[in-house]
């Protein structure tokens, strides 16, 4: 294809694809250096002036430490981080447990109503979660859920199934029926063809959808602030940044220690995982 | 996106051997929790938009005639409809010209890596990035934010981006949109334009058409059916923005909009009747932007 190109045009084609990167990039980086800098240069300079002076500068880890094991104005970054595990993975592995098999009942399975029992629990792919959420907060404000982890658990188990099932049905529709019929006739149980046969097949779709149901719970802010509330003990990353922003609007060194804190983990399993975490992503878009 | 016709197709049904019951374990915990959490609460949200501020009496349209005739909510409705316009469109022409361009250079995957990364972080965490590019310190002293600072660097006077009403301010917070998603349509129309016979594009160009003759003529309306699905799912997103609203401005300078406006009628007004009325509101929108998407797949599809 270069062929067709001149060289002034590929000129261009790679000026505008290196500046749209570094404009891309430079936000990122920037709250990076920023977050190792002393809170006394970052009130005075740019974070870029350690590129423009490198042998000016200082650098220093008092700012996560500081953010991590402190309360700063309502805000426990270090709580918040295991808080945001305490949320996440339940509210991960239970709506895809129960997702599967449902899934794997409207693939496989035959009974009365399949259909339309299926477009039910699909059919709320199309509305807006925030439609929800009222009678859900008032149901949990009287019987003593609201600001409690099993709350939210349920919350984003029941919110998830939607797109959850309907990725695993999908998935599960193309496996060659020869291979259920095979394990069924050796007399295995529906339990057993389940859990030999269909699981351990499925570990590319299941890491797929597990890494989005993952992401979407760990950077969920609207659940967290409706559900869980701004208290430091149960608040996860998300909400403690927010109320950081709103406590420490200008202290710099602290927000982008803080913002770097609460994007490590998806940034882990961006560059460790992206096949996974890209399917995951396109699967999950559909999510209302 | 939403391949609504795909579950009626499988006529011929090959099934496991089960126990009558069997079935029913398996959807019964989806089906309850769908129904706890998904289908009565909306249902009951519906109801309550018709109720005041305790959910006690009923008050007929009035919460609906607030949210279309007052100030503060008009303006929350013109927020969502300038993210609704700006925010897809934008995103799509980037993800158009960095998927189709970067096919061409050898490092396709770094330049995709980078610009696919926001979609990792939050909306939160990209609200805090942004809001110190756009950070504002008084002329006199040295700028810290790096707009700022190209700004005065060019000879101009340091700008409050966030508090500039009413376009300046709402097009910065459109951008934190765009920076996030820009990847995610790059993604999508790389495959979709893999997908495309070269060959045609081929044939347009032995024809004698040029590069952006054959973008136009051959490239762009192959890849139209994909523009209106990322389209559609972004303008649903754009509909309920939230997070980077809340953490940056919390619609403070007219930069409110739809669901931090439901947010603040719930837990700063208490106004029960009046957050489900938008939610509702919400809900109809949502339902249109789906419905005609998937309305004009089945007339594409002669269906």
């Amino acid at each position: 294809m270069k062929k067709y190109l001149t060289f002034s045009k590929r000129l261009l084609l790679h000026f505008t694809l290196i500046v749209l990167g570094v404009i891309w990039l430079l936000p990122t980086l920037g709250v990076l250096v920023t977050s190792f800098r002393p809170a006394a240069s970052v009130a005075q300079t740019g974070w870029w002036h350690v590129f423009t002076h490198p042998f000016q500068q200082k650098f220093t880890i008092k700012n996560y430490a500081y953010i991590l094991q402190r309360n700063v104005g309502g805000a426990m970054l270090g709580k918040a981080f295991l808080n945001s595990f305490v949320v996440t993975l339940p509210s991960t592995f239970l709506p895809i447990s129960i997702a599967a098999f449902a899934a794997l009942a409207f693939a496989w399975m035959k009974f009365p109503l399949r259909l339309t029992l299926f477009a039910y629990i699909v059919g709320f792919l199309t509305i807006p979660l925030q439609a929800t959420v009222v009678p859900i907060l008032r149901v949990y404000n009287k019987i003593g859920l609201s600001g409690t982890f099993v709350g939210i658990w349920f919350v984003h188990t029941g919110w998830g199934l939607p797109l959850l099932t309907y990725f695993l049905y999908n998935f599960f529709r193309e496996f060659p029926h020869e291979l259920i019929d095979a394990a069924s006739v050796d007399g295995a149980s529906s339990l057993q063809v389940f859990v030999r046969v269909i699981v351990p097949l499925s570990v590319p779709a299941l890491a797929s959808i597990t890494i989005f149901q993952f992401l979407w719970v760990w950077n969920d802010l609207f659940a967290a602030l409706l559900f869980l509330g701004g208290a430091p003990e149960v608040a996860p990353l998300t909400v403690a940044l927010s109320t950081l922003v709103g406590s420490r609007g200008q202290g710099w060194e602290l927000l982008t220690a803080a913002a770097f804190i609460s994007s490590i983990v998806p940034l882990t399993i961006f560059f460790s995982l992206q096949r996974y975490f890209v399917r995951g992503i396109l699967a999950g878009a559909i999510k209302a | 996106m939403i391949e609504v016709g795909s579950y009626f197709l499988h006529g011929e049904r090959r099934v496991m051997k089960t126990r009558w019951f069997t079935p029913w374990l398996c959807i019964l915990p989806a089906v309850i929790l769908v129904t706890i959490f998904l289908a009565y609460p909306t249902v009951r949200t519906i109801q309550l938009s018709f109720y005041d501020r305790q959910g006690r009496n009923f008050v007929g349209l009035n919460n609906y005639w607030y949210i279309f005739r007052h100030k503060s909510t008009l303006l929350a409705i013109r927020n969502n409809l300038l993210w609704m316009t700006v925010f897809p469109s934008i995103s799509v022409i980037l993800g158009l010209i960095v998927a189709i361009l970067a096919d061409r250079v050898s490092y396709e995957k770094v330049i995709k890596g980078i610009v696919f990364m926001p979609m990792a972080i939050s909306f939160v965490g990209a609200g805090v990035i942004w809001k110190f590019v756009y950070a504002y310190k008084p002329k006199e002293v040295s700028q810290i934010g790096l707009l700022n600072a190209i700004v005065v660097a060019c000879g101009g006077q340091p700008i409050a981006w966030l508090s500039q009403r009413p376009w300046i301010n709402n097009l910065c917070l459109i951008i934190i949109g765009i920076w996030i998603w820009t990847g995610f349509c790059v993604v999508i129309f790389s495959a979709a334009y893999r997908n495309i016979s070269k060959e045609i594009i081929e044939a347009a160009r032995i024809d004698g058409a040029n590069e952006w003759q054959a973008f136009w003529r051959v490239i762009l309306p192959q890849l139209k059916p994909t523009i209106a699905a990322v389209m559609t799912t972004l303008m649903v997103f754009a509909l309920k923005v939230f997070d980077i609203v809340y953490v940056t401005t919390n619609g403070l300078f007219d930069t409110e909009v739809l669901v931090n406006r439901m947010y603040k009628e719930m837990f700063l007004y208490h106004n029960v009747g009046r957050a489900c009325a938008i939610a509702v509101v919400l809900f109809i929108a949502s339902v249109l932007i789906l419905g005609y998407n998937i309305r004009s797949r089945f007339v594409r599809k002669g269906g």
